[in-house]
């Protein structure tokens, strides 16, 4: 069976996928990038499927998976590169992604990313001053 | 030229593990190609031809796919035949419905798969196995 490579850049894990997978493929690939995901810490996952000439339920429910995985374990997902075939195809196969960001190119997805994070940062910093007033407030 | 496609002589292959998924979708692409599908039909035939060969695989227990380049007097299509020995469908309209699943999917692949062909014809019964043809049409 055939691994698709996960490359760590940065603190996104880049994952292209190049060929035609087998579901076994699929079903190792997220099992690889959750393990990944943990061991480098990274916060954002990019998934390049420019190579990809058909998305089937099968391969539809495994973007979704990860996107939900990778949220639990603190990283954010964005599907990059789909074909406007495949786009057209998907929603008529009533394959509505759900919960899956997408972006039209690597360089958009690790834009979008880049905003999700810093976004987050100050809904972070924004709770820690809320946390600051509240236990000043009582004695 | 016609005899490039193998016109009305059907190719068949067995659907009895994972990669058996994969060489259909390869055939079927191919076929797609020779009988100039234009790209948003050969994505949607080579979609609809992965769920039901998934399905031929998982449900049926395996199977087999023919496929055979067919002419229709102005137009050419592809036919593809999926045939198993497994438990056959006993409630056809609850299984034809959107999200219905006895196998932990999403429910999407027999309704999805025939949303995404110009005609699709199943024979089915409860202990009798399934046979399901599927004819896409070049434009």
């Amino acid at each position: 069976m055939e691994r698709v490579p996960v490359l760590k850049i940065g603190d996104i894990l880049l994952v292209s996928i190049q060929v035609d997978m087998q579901d076994q493929t699929a079903l190792a690939l997220q099992e690889d990038l959750a393990d990944r995901i943990v061991t480098t810490g990274c916060h954002g996952v990019i998934i390049d499927i420019t190579g990809l000439d058909i998305v089937d339920s099968f391969v539809g429910r495994m973007l979704s998976s990860i996107a939900s995985i990778s949220r639990v374990l603190d990283a954010e997902t964005v599907v990059v590169g789909m074909r406007p075939a495949v786009a057209i195809t998907l929603v008529e196969l009533g394959l509505s992604l759900d919960g899956i960001r997408t972006a039209l190119n690597v360089e958009l997805g690790m834009e979008l990313l880049a905003r999700a994070r810093a976004a987050e940062s100050d809904d972070f910093d924004l709770d820690l001053d809320l946390d600051g007033f509240g236990s000043s407030a009582t004695p | 030229m016609t005899t490039d496609l193998g016109l009305g002589e059907p190719q068949v292959l067995t659907i009895a593990a994972d990669q058996d998924v994969v060489r259909v979708r390869q055939l079927v692409r191919t076929l797609a190609v020779a009988t100039k599908l234009s790209l948003v039909d050969q994505t949607k035939l080579v979609t609809a031809a992965s769920e039901l060969a998934r399905n031929t695989l998982v449900y049926g227990g395996g199977g087999g796919a023919e496929v055979t380049v067919i002419d229709g007097g102005r137009r050419k299509g592809i036919r593809i035949v999926f045939s198993d020995d497994g438990p056959g469908i006993a409630d056809l309209d609850l299984a034809l419905t959107d999200g219905y699943t006895t196998g932990g999917g999403l429910g999407l692949g027999l309704s999805g798969a025939r949303r995404l062909v110009d005609e699709f014809d199943i024979d089915t019964a409860a202990g009798q196995g399934t046979r399901i043809t599927v004819t896409k049409w070049a434009r």
